[in-house]
C-alpha cells in the first residue's frame, strides 16, 4: 500500500477530526436524550442533524466579548491552547496503514506531552477571567490533570514494554495477533479513567462542575471562544477514544472490513462509552478524586509496570 | 386538655401570678406574661420543666391595634407570640407578651434557641419590634432600604396604595450599595494570620440553589469557614395577602407557598380554618384529601430526588423522576383540572367529587412507580460515588435538630421517629397503616433514605385510600362550607340568604385563634390564624419548614467544602417560596 502525500493526511485528519468533534455535539445530545427518555435535538434537518450547523452559525454570529476585568491576552490565548494541543496529538495517531501525519518514533511521549500542555488552557482561562468561580475551576482542573497525568503515563508503560517501542504504528503492528487489552487489562482500565480525567468529562468534570461552579474555568467565555473550549472537549474525547483503540484494541486490525472502517468503528464505540459515563455517573468531590488518583490508581499503575516488566523479563529468558 | 391544665399549673406554681391564660379554639394552652419575664419563662419551659418544650416552633407577632374581639386578653398594641413544641408531651404551648407602641422592645431569646435568630429578625422586619441583645437585628425578608414595616396594619398592602414607583439615579446607587456584602457586619473577618479569605457569592442566580437565594461563603481555599444565607428574594407578602383575601379566596395563595406541594398547603390552611369554624369534614372528603396530599408528597419527593442527584453531578435521574412526576400530575389533572397548583380543597371538604375512572388511574400509577423506585435505588442510592458524596456530610443529632427547629424528613433522618400524621393525626390519618421511615446520623444520605422510603409509604397510603374510599358527601354540611351546598337553597329563605352571603362576601368565621399544623412534604407546615369575626383573617401566620431548615445551613456546612454545600442544600429539600412566603 502506498502512502498518500503527507499533506493529504494532514488535511484529511484535520477535517475529519474537526467534523467528528462537531458532529459529536449532536451525537452526544441524541445519545443522552435516548438514555434519558427524551428526544434531544430533532428539529433542524433530518434527525436534527443540522443542529450543529445552526449552533455554529449562532456561536459565530455572537459578539466576541472579553470582560473588561479580564487579562485580555491570556484570556484570548487560553481557548486556543486546548484546541492546538489536542489537534497536535492527532498527528501521531495511525488511522490506517500509511494514513498518519507523522510516524514519530516517540509518538506516545509526544501524545503525553501534548496532553500535559493542555492543562495550561484550563489554568490560564480560570486565572485570566478574574472570576472566583473560574479561579476555583482552574485550580481544580490543574490539580486534577496534573495528578491524573502521572499514572496516565505509567499506565501506558506496560504497552510500551510489550511492543518494545514508543511509535504508535509499531504498537498497532505488534497487536496483529493479540490486542493489548488482554495482557494489559489493568493498563486499559487505568488509561480509560485517566483519559476521562484528561478530557474533564463527567464524572471528572470538577473544573466545570455546573451545579457547583456554574461553568467553572470557562464561566466568563462566550461566543466562539467558548466554542473552542467546546470543540476542544469533543476533540479530546475523540482523541482519547482513538488512543484507546490504538493502544489496546489493535488499531486498524480486524477481519473483512477495511482497516479505516475498523478504526472508526472502534473509536466510535469508545466515544459512545464516554457519553454513557456522562449519562450514568455522579461527580465525586475534589479531595475524593485526588485521593482516588494518588492512593488507588497510582499504586495499581506502578504494580502493573512492575508485573509487566517481570513477566517480560522472564519470558525473554 | 389535661396536659393543658397541668402546664398552666406548673408555670403558676413556679412563677406565681405572672401569667394569665387565654382560651383559643385550637385548645393549645395560651399564656400571657410580661416582656421582662419572657427569657426566664421560656428557659424554664425549655430546660427545667418536666417533659420540656424543647423546640421553638414559631415566633411571630400580631398588630393588635385594629382588633375588636379581644375578650379577656391583656391590652397591647403589638403581641409577640412564641409557639413551642414538646416532643415528650406531644403538644404545643403558646406564650404571648403584649407591647405598647411607646416601647416596642423586649429581650431576645437567641441565647435559648439558635433558631430564634431569624424569627426575631423577621418580627423586627415586619413589625418593627426590637429584640434587645439580638446579635444581628437586620431586615431579613424586605430589602435593607425599605421604609416601614409591612405587617403593621397601617402599611399598605397593594402597590397602588403606595404611589408610583420611581428609581432615580441616586436611589439606584443607594440600592446597589445596600446590596454590597460587608463581612464585618456578620462578624466575619477578612484575614487571619496573614491569610486572606475569599468571599464567594453563591446566588441569587446559581444552578445549585434551586431558586433565588444568596449564600455568601467565607472560604479558605475550598474549605467553608462560614456561610451567610440571605433570603427574601422570593418574598411575596403571602401573610399580608391573607389579611385582605376572604377565607375562601386565600386558598389559591396557599398553593404557591410550597409550590411543589400543591394541595398539601391547602390542607394546612384549611385545618386551621376548619378549627376556627368548627367544621368536621366528612370521611369521603377526608380520604380524598389524604389521597391527593400523599400524591403530592410523592410529586415533591420526585422533584427532590432528581434535582438532588443532579446537584451531585448525575445528569439522568432528573429526567426520569420528572417523567414519573408527569404521570402523577396526570392523575392530579384528571381529578382537579390543574397540575401544580390545583387549588382543590375547600372549606369543609374538597371542590368536587372524584371523576369516573379515578381508581384505574391510581391503580396504574401504583403498579408503575415501585419498579421505577427500585431502579433509582440502584442508580442513585447504591452508587458508590453518590454515597461518598453524601455519607457523613452535614450530619445533625436529634438534639441539634430540635434546637434548630428542624422537622419532617430532616428530623426523622436524625433518628427521631416523629411524624405528625401519626402523632397528631388529622384528616383521618389514624385509620391508615404506614411506617415512619427513619435515619440514624442525620447526614445527607440519611435524609435521602428517609425521603425515598417515604414515597413507598405514601404509595401504601394511596392504595388504602383507593381500596377503602368511603361513600357519602365530599363536603361538610355546614353553613360555613364554601361554596355552600346548593340543594336546599331554593326551598327556604334562610338557606338561600346564607348561600348568597357565603358566595358573594365569603363566610364569616367566628372570632378566635387557631393553629393548623400538618406534616407537609418538607416538614411541619402550620397556619396560625387570628379571626376577628370578619370575612377575612385578621392575621395569617404561615410557619413553614424550609425557613428553619435554611437557617441551619451555616451550622451544617462549616468546615466542609464547596461541593458539600451543594450536597447539603440538595438534601435539605427546600423551596424558596416556602422560606420567604
Amino acid at each position: 500500500m502506498t502512502s498518500p502525500h503527507p499533506i493529504w493526511s494532514v488535511l484529511g485528519i484535520l477535517i475529519v477530526a474537526l467534523t467528528i468533534a462537531a458532529g459529536l455535539i449532536w451525537v452526544e445530545r441524541r445519545l443522552l436524550a435516548l438514555w434519558q427518555d427524551r428526544y434531544g435535538p430533532n428539529r433542524v434537518g433530518p434527525f436534527g442533524l443540522l443542529q450543529v450547523l445552526a449552533d455554529t452559525i449562532k456561536i459565530l454570529a455572537k459578539e466576541d466579548w472579553v470582560p473588561p476585568f479580564a487579562d485580555k491576552p491570556v484570556f484570548v490565548l487560553a481557548p486556543a491552547i486546548v484546541l492546538i494541543t489536542v489537534l497536535m496529538s492527532f498527528a501521531v495517531i495511525p488511522v490506517a496503514p500509511g494514513i498518519i501525519v507523522s510516524d514519530l518514533n516517540i509518538g506516545l511521549l509526544f501524545f503525553l506531552g501534548m496532553s500535559s500542555l493542555g492543562v495550561y488552557s484550563i489554568v490560564l482561562a480560570g486565572w485570566s477571567s478574574d472570576n472566583k468561580y473560574a479561579l476555583l475551576g482552574g485550580m481544580r482542573g490543574a490539580a486534577q490533570m496534573l495528578s491524573y497525568e502521572v499514572f496516565m503515563g505509567l499506565s501506558l508503560m506496560g504497552v510500551v514494554a510489550l511492543a518494545g517501542s514508543f511509535s504508535l504504528v509499531q504498537i498497532v503492528e505488534a497487536q496483529r495477533n493479540l490486542w493489548y487489552v488482554v495482557p494489559q487489562f489493568a493498563g486499559f482500565v487505568l488509561f480509560v479513567i485517566a483519559g476521562l480525567a484528561e478530557t474533564r468529562r463527567l464524572p471528572f468534570d470538577l473544573a466545570e462542575a455546573e451545579s457547583e461552579l456554574i461553568a467553572g474555568f470557562h464561566a466568563e467565555y462566550s461566543g466562539m471562544k467558548f466554542g473552542l473550549f467546546f470543540v476542544g472537549e469533543y476533540l479530546g474525547v475523540t482523541l482519547i477514544s482513538a488512543m484507546i483503540t490504538v493502544l489496546f484494541f489493535g488499531g486498524w486490525h480486524g477481519p473483512v472490513l477495511p482497516p479505516l472502517v475498523w478504526f472508526l468503528i472502534k473509536t466510535f464505540f469508545f466515544i459512545a462509552f464516554f457519553v454513557l459515563m456522562r449519562a450514568a455517573l455522579p461527580r465525586p468531590r475534589f479531595d475524593q478524586l485526588m485521593a482516588f488518583g494518588w492512593k488507588v490508581m497510582l499504586p495499581i499503575a506502578l504494580l502493573n509496570v512492575l508485573v509487566t516488566g517481570a513477566v517480560k523479563l522472564a519470558w525473554s529468558r | 386538655m389535661i396536659a393543658a391544665l397541668s402546664v398552666t399549673d406548673e408555670i403558676q406554681d413556679r412563677f406565681g401570678n405572672i401569667v394569665s391564660a387565654q382560651t383559643t379554639r385550637d385548645h393549645i394552652p395560651t399564656l400571657w406574661t410580661s416582656r421582662d419575664r419572657i427569657p426566664e419563662l421560656l428557659r424554664f419551659l425549655k430546660e427545667d420543666i418536666g417533659q420540656p418544650y424543647r423546640m421553638l416552633y414559631d415566633l411571630t407577632a400580631i398588630d393588635e391595634r385594629m382588633r375588636t374581639h379581644r375578650d379577656g386578653q391583656p391590652a397591647s398594641d403589638y403581641t409577640v407570640v412564641y409557639q413551642l413544641f414538646s416532643f415528650d408531651r406531644n403538644s404545643y404551648i403558646r406564650i404571648k407578651t403584649g407591647l405598647t407602641e411607646d416601647r416596642l422592645s423586649l429581650p431576645t431569646v437567641t441565647r435559648i434557641w439558635p433558631n430564634a435568630n431569624w424569627y426575631e429578625r423577621e418580627v423586627w422586619d415586619m413589625f418593627g419590634i426590637v429584640f434587645d441583645g439580638h446579635p444581628h437585628l437586620e431586615r431579613i425578608l424586605m430589602p435593607k432600604t425599605w421604609n416601614g414595616h409591612p405587617l403593621r396594619k397601617d402599611h399598605p398592602a397593594r402597590a397602588t396604595e403606595m404611589g408610583p414607583y420611581e428609581l432615580p439615579e441616586w436611589k439606584e446607587s443607594a440600592e446597589q450599595e445596600a446590596l454590597r456584602f460587608r463581612p464585618e457586619e456578620w462578624g466575619l473577618t477578612r484575614t487571619r494570620d496573614e491569610e486572606d479569605f475569599m468571599f464567594l457569592n453563591v446566588g441569587p442566580q446559581h444552578p445549585g440553589t434551586h431558586g433565588v437565594i444568596r449564600i455568601v461563603l467565607q472560604l479558605n481555599g475550598e474549605e467553608i469557614l462560614d456561610a451567610v444565607p440571605e433570603i427574601g428574594f422570593h418574598h411575596r407578602g403571602a401573610e399580608k395577602m391573607g389579611e385582605r383575601q376572604t377565607w375562601h379566596t386565600y386558598i389559591p395563595y396557599t398553593d404557591r407557598v410550597d409550590y411543589l406541594a400543591g394541595v398539601t398547603n391547602n390542607l394546612a390552611y384549611l385545618t386551621a380554618v376548619e378549627t376556627l369554624a368548627g367544621i368536621h369534614v366528612p370521611p369521603r372528603g377526608q380520604t380524598i384529601r389524604v389521597m391527593l396530599t400523599e400524591l403530592f408528597r410523592i410529586i415533591n419527593h420526585l422533584v427532590w430526588y432528581g434535582t438532588f442527584a443532579q446537584d451531585l453531578g448525575q445528569l439522568s435521574p432528573v429526567f426520569y423522576t420528572f417523567n414519573d412526576r408527569e404521570r402523577a400530575f396526570a392523575i392530579i389533572e384528571a381529578v382537579c383540572g390543574a397540575r401544580m397548583h390545583p387549588n382543590w380543597f375547600r372549606i369543609g371538604g374538597v371542590s368536587d367529587d372524584l371523576p369516573k375512572g379515578w381508581d384505574r388511574l391510581i391503580r396504574d400509577f401504583l403498579n408503575y412507580l415501585p419498579k421505577r423506585l427500585d431502579e433509582y435505588d440502584t442508580e442513585v442510592m447504591q452508587n458508590s460515588i453518590f454515597q461518598g458524596r453524601t455519607k457523613g456530610i452535614g450530619g445533625l443529632t436529634v438534639e441539634e435538630a430540635i434546637d434548630w427547629g428542624v422537622t419532617g424528613p430532616n428530623l426523622r433522618a436524625c433518628g427521631l421517629a416523629w411524624d405528625f400524621r401519626k402523632k397528631q393525626p388529622y384528616s383521618g390519618y389514624e385509620q391508615f397503616d404506614f411506617d415512619i421511615p427513619m435515619g440514624r446520623t442525620g447526614d445527607c444520605y440519611d435524609r435521602a433514605v428517609v425521603r425515598v422510603e417515604e414515597m413507598r409509604q405514601s404509595l401504601r397510603i394511596i392504595e388504602q385510600c383507593m381500596n377503602n374510599m368511603p361513600g357519602g358527601p365530599h363536603k361538610a354540611e355546614h353553613h360555613l362550607t364554601t361554596p355552600p351546598l346548593k340543594p336546599r337553597t331554593m326551598h327556604d329563605i334562610e338557606t338561600l340568604i346564607t348561600h348568597f352571603l357565603g358566595v358573594s362576601w365569603g363566610p364569616v368565621l367566628p372570632p378566635g385563634e387557631a393553629l393548623g399544623a400538618i406534616e407537609a412534604t418538607k416538614g411541619n407546615n402550620g397556619y396560625y390564624l387570628v379571626s376577628d369575626g370578619a370575612t377575612y383573617s385578621y392575621r395569617t401566620r404561615i410557619r413553614t419548614p424550609s425557613f428553619p431548615h435554611m437557617q441551619t445551613l451555616p451550622f451544617l456546612c462549616r468546615g466542609l467544602m464547596v461541593p458539600d454545600l451543594l450536597a447539603i442544600l440538595g438534601s435539605l429539600d427546600f423551596v424558596l417560596a416556602d422560606i420567604d412566603r
